[in-house]
C-alpha cells in the first residue's frame, strides 16, 4: 500500500510528463499490436476469400489479376474466355470438378460492380458452413428457358445506394463509374438483398449472366463469352490434386489464351509475400516507437531524481529500506508503461476499427478487432517489463541517495 | 537497563584534504525509557551527527549504540532501517514533511515501514495534535506551527520507544515554539517514549530537568574547542 501511495503521488506530481510518456508508450504499443493483428487478420481474411472456389479459369494474363477480379471484384478484367473454351471446359473436364460457375463483368452501378452469374453461385458455401443467404426478397429468375432483368444485391450495396426490394436501376458500362455517364437502357429490378457475409460479395450486384452478356450496348459477338469460370474441384483428394495438376498443364502450358489458377489461396499468399517488406517496415517503425517511448520513461523518471533526493532521504529517515526506494522507482516506471499499455489498447482499437471500416467499405473483407490474439498479451507484458527494466537506471540512482546529506533542504 | 546505551562512539568524516577528521567521540551516554533529555551545544559540536548515528542514518566508525537491546552500530544498513522504523521517531528542524502528500498520508508513511499503516491510528494521532480538521491538507497549506505538529504526529505514529528531535523549535516563533515543545513532551509522555532533544534555545533547555552540553560529552568537540 505504501509503495503504491508513493508511486501514485509521484505520478500525480509529474502528471504532465507521466501523461506524455504514457501516450508515447501507448502509440508504440498500439502500433505494434495493430501492425501484427491487421497483418494476421488481413492475410487470413484475404486467404479465406475464395468464395468457396478452389481454382479459376480465365483469359491469359496475370493470375493475381484474375483472382482479384473474380473473387475480390477489384482490378480490371483481364479479358474474356471464349464461349467455345468455356463449353469445352465444362464438358471435357467434368470429372475434375464439382461445380464450375461462370461470371461476367463489365458494368457497374455507381461504382459497385454488376456481376453476371448463375444461381449455382448461391449454392456454394463461400466459407465453411456458410452460403450467401437472402436477408430479404428472393433470387433472380434464371433457368434454361427464361431469365429476368432482376438483381440480387449485396448488403453494402443496399445500404450505400439505398436500394430496396422492387427498386429499379440502370447499369452503367465499365467497371468504374464516371459522373455524367449515360446508363444502359436495360432496367433491372431488385428482387433480393443478401445478408452481410463479410466477403467482397457484399459489394456486388448479382444478375443473371445472360443479362450482362446481352446488355444493351454490349457487342453481340461476345454474348456467349464469360469473364472467368469459378471452379470448385472434386472432393476426392486424389482426383482433386490430379485435376489441378492436369488443368494447370492443359491451360497454362498447353494453350496461349487461357490461364488456370491452380490455387486461389496460393495466389493471395504470394500477393502478401510481395508486400511483406511493407509489413516489416511498419513493424520496425513500431519497434522504434516502442523503444523511444521506453527511453522516454527513463528520461522522464531520471530527470526527477534530483528533485526527489530529499523525498527519498525523508522516506529512508522514516525507516524505508534502500530496496524499498529501488522498488518504488522500478514499479513507478513499470506503472507508467502499464498506463501506456492501456492507452495502447485504445490506439489499437482506433486503428483496427479504422482498418476494419476501410477494408469492409473498399473490399468487403471483414476484420475482427475484438478477437483476441496472443500479441495482445505479449506486447503489453513486454512493454511493462521493458518499462521496469529501464526504471532500474534511475532506481539505482535513488538507491544510492545519501540520507544525511539530503535531509536538509537544498537551496 | 537503559533504553539507549552508547559506549566509545566514534564518527569520522573525510575532510576535503582527504584526511579523516573525528567529529564525534562519545565515551558513554545512556537514556532510560521514558526519560526526556535536552542536548545543547554550539555549532559544529556534532549534535545532528550524534542523532543521526543513534538513528542509524549514519554508521558509527567505532563503538556501540545499543537501542532496546540491539546494537545499532553492528547492524547492517537494512537492519538499521528496520530498527529505526520500529523504535525511533525523528522530528527535524525543517519538519521534512513530504510536500506532495496530505497530512494523513505523511503520518501514514511514518507507520508504514514497520508493521501496518493504520488510517484510524493516523487520524487519532493527528486529532491528538489538534489537526483533525486538516487531515487532507498538504503541508504547504498549513501554517509553520501546524506543519511542526504534523511532524510530531508522524514521529509518534508508530509508537516509538525513542523520539529524536533535532532543533524542533528552530523554525518557530516563541509562541509556537513553546506550544510545540509542550506538545512534543506531552505526546512522548503519553506514549511512554523517551525524548532526546537537541536545541541551542535556552528557553527550550530551561524546560528540561536533564539538560546536557554535547561539548562535554563529545571529546572530539572538546579537542576542536581547544
Amino acid at each position: 500500500m505504501t509503495i503504491w501511495m508513493i508511486i501514485r503521488n509521484s505520478l500525480r506530481h509529474h502528471a504532465l510528463s507521466t501523461g506524455i510518456t504514457a501516450v508515447s508508450i501507448g502509440l508504440g504499443c498500439g502500433l505494434l499490436m495493430s501492425v501484427w493483428v491487421v497483418n494476421f487478420q488481413t492475410q487470413r481474411a484475404f486467404k479465406n476469400v475464395t468464395g468457396g472456389f478452389d481454382s479459376i479459369l480465365g483469359p491469359r494474363g496475370s493470375q493475381l489479376q484474375l483472382v482479384l477480379n473474380s473473387l475480390f471484384h477489384m482490378d480490371s478484367s483481364p479479358g474474356l474466355v471464349k464461349a467455345f473454351d468455356y463449353r469445352l471446359f465444362r464438358e471435357k473436364y467434368k470429372r475434375f470438378y464439382n461445380r464450375a460457375v461462370p461470371i461476367a463483368v463489365g458494368d457497374n452501378l455507381k461504382g459497385y460492380r454488376i456481376v453476371g452469374t448463375t444461381l449455382e453461385l448461391f449454392e456454394v458455401e463461400h466459407s465453411p458452413g456458410q452460403k450467401y443467404e437472402l436477408a430479404d426478397g428472393e433470387k433472380f429468375i434464371q433457368n434454361e428457358t427464361q431469365w429476368n432483368k432482376e438483381a440480387v444485391i449485396g448488403h453494402t450495396v443496399a445500404a450505400q445506394l439505398g436500394l430496396g426490394i422492387n427498386d429499379t436501376f440502370q447499369p452503367y458500362h465499365g467497371l468504374n463509374f464516371t459522373e455524367g455517364q449515360m446508363p444502359h437502357k436495360d432496367i433491372y429490378s431488385v428482387t433480393g438483398i443478401l445478408k452481410p457475409s463479410g466477403t467482397p460479395a457484399d459489394r456486388v450486384i448479382w444478375i443473371p449472366i445472360e443479362g450482362l452478356q446481352q446488355m444493351d450496348g454490349h457487342d453481340p459477338r461476345f454474348a456467349g463469352d464469360v469473364s472467368a469460370v469459378l471452379i470448385q474441384m472434386s472432393d476426392n483428394t486424389t482426383a482433386r490434386a490430379f485435376g489441378m495438376n492436369s488443368l494447370d498443364s492443359i491451360y497454362n502450358k498447353g494453350t496461349d489464351h487461357l490461364t488456370f489458377v491452380k490455387s486461389n489461396e496460393d495466389v493471395v499468399a504470394r500477393l502478401f509475400d510481395q508486400f511483406a517488406w511493407a509489413e516489416s517496415v511498419l513493424r520496425w517503425v513500431a519497434y522504434l516507437v516502442a523503444v523511444v517511448a521506453a527511453a522516454g520513461v527513463l528520461a522522464s523518471i531520471y530527470n526527477t531524481m534530483n528533485e526527489r533526493r530529499r523525498e527519498f532521504a525523508i522516506l529512508r529517515a522514516l525507516g524505508a529500506r534502500r530496496s524499498t526506494i529501488f522498488s518504488v522507482i522500478v514499479l513507478e516506471s513499470a506503472t507508467i508503461a502499464a498506463l501506456g499499455v492501456l492507452i495502447g489498447f485504445a490506439v489499437y482499437a482506433i486503428i483496427l476499427l479504422a482498418a476494419e471500416g476501410t477494408l469492409r467499405n473498399e473490399i468487403g473483407v471483414s476484420l475482427h478487432p475484438m478477437e483476441p490474439h496472443k500479441v495482445m498479451l505479449i506486447v503489453p507484458v513486454v512493454m511493462v517489463a521493458f518499462g521496469a527494466l529501464v526504471g532500474i537506471i534511475p532506481a539505482a540512482k535513488a538507491y544510492g541517495t545519501d540520507v544525511s546529506k539530503n535531509l536538509t533542504p537544498q537551496s | 537497563m537503559p533504553l539507549l546505551k552508547i559506549q566509545q562512539l566514534i564518527k569520522r568524516y573525510t575532510a576535503p584534504g582527504g584526511e579523516a577528521q573525528t567529529v564525534l567521540d562519545v565515551p558513554e551516554f545512556t537514556l532510560d525509557a521514558g526519560q526526556q533529555v535536552a542536548l545543547h551545544g554550539s555549532s559544529g559540536t556534532g549534535k545532528t551527527t550524534f542523532l543521526n548515528c543513534i538513528a542509524g542514518i549514519l554508521r558509527a566508525d567505532q563503538g556501540d549504540i545499543e537501542l532496546a537491546g540491539q546494537n545499532m552500530a553492528l547492524a547492517s544498513e537494512g537492519q538499521r532501517d528496520q530498527l529505526r522504523a520500529q523504535h525511533i521517531g525523528y522530528i527535524f528542524q525543517t519538519f521534512n514533511l513530504l510536500q506532495g502528500y496530505t497530512c494523513l498520508e505523511n503520518v501514514l508513511l511514518g507507520m508504514s515501514f514497520y508493521g501496518q499503516a493504520n488510517i484510524q491510528a493516523a487520524a487519532a494521532i493527528l486529532k491528538r495534535v489538534g489537526l483533525s480538521d486538516r487531515m487532507d491538507y498538504r503541508p504547504s497549506e498549513l501554517s509553520v506551527g501546524q506543519q511542526q505538529r504534523v511532524a510530531v504526529a508522524r514521529a509518534l505514529a508508530n509508537r516509538p520507544q525513542l523520539v529524536l528531535a533535532d532543533e524542533p523549535t528552530g523554525n518557530l516563533d516563541s509562541q509556537n515554539a513553546r506550544e510545540a515543545l509542550q506538545l512534543i513532551r506531552e505526546v512522548c509522555e503519553e506514549n511512554q517514549a523517551a525524548l532526546l532533544l537537541v536545541s541551542h534555545d535556552q528557553a527550550v533547555l530551561d524546560q528540561f530537568e536533564d539538560s546536557l552540553d554535547l561539548a562535554e560529552l563529545n571529546q572530539a568537540a572538546r579537542e576542536v574547542a581547544k
